[in-house]
């Protein structure tokens, strides 16, 4: 069984994050996870440790042996201390719920953190691959080989009707949910994103915000995903979110072009002043790193700002969150003084970035 | 959050956050095992409906709103929660008025409809099958559709996997036919007549 090496997975960050997969100026990553149960035991949440203890033991080798070469190997989650937990749920390797069971429970983690392979979550298996941009047939692929290799090891709880069986009847049939998270801040600025919301809603698509505290989303940064999961194949679901998205992703599109055809000047004050700050505050919450990092993404999309890229961005994204800051300085830290460490952090990261020269 | 996530004809109708009050009355958190110290009145299409949550789990249902968000970056569906009580909701409209046996319990692990519906999690597999016609009017409004038509175990029959093919060939069909795609239902129609047909030549020569 795999001990995790904190000190290795604090300074690298997944392949996902610093990937710039199809479509990376609209679209940050792609995910699909699926959901399977143990035939003939309970599912997690209402059973004993007992139980969660004999499915952790029949899951962890088959888990173990499907996961690809390079991977980073099966990791038992239960005695990890809270601070170690809440860092892999920022790193995106667990769910918060994952972190916050009770009971024998772990995951397997794939190389460069696209894959993970959750034991004991709200079902026996909850299964996610991601990836950097639009990706979806990719995830699709590699979960669903790793579905298959499972499924010559342990048999899924299962029936012809209802399809895969799962603890709540909102993931039950294929149990399989596909995401893309989208960084839409013209869409935004404009206040045209509620016609995204409309026109999601419309065709059962669920669009939640991230990164928000309360009921403002931060970086403009919103999650699409499918919210029937029976009655439809895994293509079809795949399919219609395929068809979906380049409408958004070209709305988006054309709304910086206007933006920037209209008041360039304006954008480029915004971007710019986004960098100043980020460079050099001393201290800074996360909400408004979130925002500034939001702007500086834009910047560097519409050709803005030179001597920094999107990996960076993305990575610093993760690395300011608060587990992330006090595993990256050593030890744990309160409020302020994570203010103070994750201004450190960000200046000493963004050093080589400017603005581009003005254009008269 | 439950017309939108619902979607399904009740459309952009806003839900109306009539009171939340506080108090600890021995209530258990609708999601999870804490008591519910929250009690949200949600008010839809006229009919009232309390949701029961802990300060956590209100904290997340509350902030799952379009342009909310939760704290940080999950990788969690956090609005499968939102769904779940709208679940509830859309459950207890369903089948209130059929005054279903609500107090048999799964053969597998023991627990009844009615606490399902107050957890809003089921027990074990066999939940399925103990309370299918219960469920299949709870899938058919979180699903629109009941019947699996996606991807099999590998024990699964050879006829049962044509059987669903043909399934999700016809759902396919329907849909291309309401958006006016003649060709491309068409070119389902004859994949579902090649399909059909060798069904029926391996029934015959079992027959």
């Amino acid at each position: 069984m795999t001990v995790l090496d904190f000190d290795v997975l604090t300074n690298s960050s997944g392949e996902w994050l610093k990937g710039v997969g199809p479509e990376s100026d609209v679209v940050v990553s792609s995910r699909i996870r699926l959901a399977r149960n143990l035939d003939r035991f309970p599912f997690p949440p209402q059973t004993t440790d007992a139980i969660r203890g004999e499915v952790e033991a029949m899951l962890r080798g088959p888990v173990a042996e499907v996961l690809p070469l390079g991977s980073m190997g099966y990791v038992r989650i239960d005695p990890l201390e809270t601070l170690d937990r809440q860092f892999l749920v920022e790193r995106q390797l667990i769910s918060r719920e994952h972190s916050e069971a009770k009971g024998p429970r772990g995951a397997g983690i794939g190389p460069h953190e696209s894959m993970s392979l959750m034991v004991n979550e709200e079902d026996h298996l909850r299964m996610q691959v991601l990836r950097s941009g639009l990706a979806l047939d990719e995830c699709w692929q590699e979960i669903n080989r790793v579905d298959d290799a499972l499924q010559q090891q342990v048999n899924f709880a299962f029936n012809e009707e209802f399809g895969y069986l799962t603890s709540c009847p909102t993931n039950v049939g294929t149990g399989m949910r596909v995401s893309v998270m989208l960084h839409l801040p013209a869409l935004v600025m404009t206040k045209e994103i509620q016609k995204v919301f409309q026109s999601m809603h419309k065709m059962s698509l669920a669009v939640r915000g991230l990164y928000g505290e309360g009921s403002q989303a931060m970086g403009d940064f919103y999650q699409i995903s499918n919210q029937m999961t029976l009655g439809k194949s895994e293509q079809q679901i795949i399919k219609s979110m395929q068809q979906v998205i380049p409408d958004v992703l070209e709305y988006e599109r054309r709304t910086r072009r206007e933006m920037v055809k209209e008041n360039r000047p304006k954008l480029h004050d915004k971007v710019s002043r986004a960098l100043g700050i980020l460079q050099s505050a001393r201290t800074i919450t996360s909400e408004e790193t979130m925002h500034l990092l939001s702007s500086l993404r834009l910047g560097i999309n519409l050709g803005l700002i030179d001597g920094i890229e999107i990996p960076t961005i993305n990575e610093l994204f993760i690395h300011t969150q608060p587990a992330h800051l006090q595993k990256l300085s050593g030890s744990p830290m309160e409020s302020s003084d994570r203010n103070a460490a994750r201004a450190s952090h960000i200046r000493s990261r963004l050093v080589p970035a400017e603005p581009t020269p003005n254009e008269e | 959050m439950i017309n939108r996530v619902a979607g399904r004809g009740r459309g952009e109708i806003p839900r109306l956050l009539a009171k939340v009050t506080q108090g600890d009355d021995m209530k258990k958190c609708m999601q999870c095992t804490k008591p519910a110290t929250l009690h949200i009145t949600e008010i839809q299409l006229g009919q009232a409906q309390v949701v029961h949550l802990c300060e956590t789990c209100a904290q997340k249902y509350l902030s799952s709103v379009e342009v909310g968000g939760t704290p940080s970056m999950d990788i969690d569906d956090d609005d499968e929660s939102g769904i779940e009580v709208d679940a509830d909701g859309a459950a207890l409209e369903a089948v209130e008025a059929e005054e279903e046996s609500t107090t048999a319990a799964c053969t597998g692990c023991g627990i009844t409809f009615k606490q399902f519906r107050s957890i809003g999690r089921l027990g074990c597999p066999q939940c399925y099958t103990s309370f299918h016609d219960d469920l299949l009017s709870l899938l058919e409004s979180i699903h629109q559709d009941t019947q699996h038509v996606g991807k099999c175990p590998p024990q699964t029959s050879a006829n049962t996997v044509r059987h669903h093919e043909l399934m999700r060939l016809r759902s396919e069909l329907k849909s291309f036919v309401e958006r006016e795609n003649y060709e491309e239902a068409a070119r389902i129609r004859d994949q579902i007549q090649t399909i059909e047909s060798q069904t029926a030549v391996s029934e015959d020569a079992h027959g």
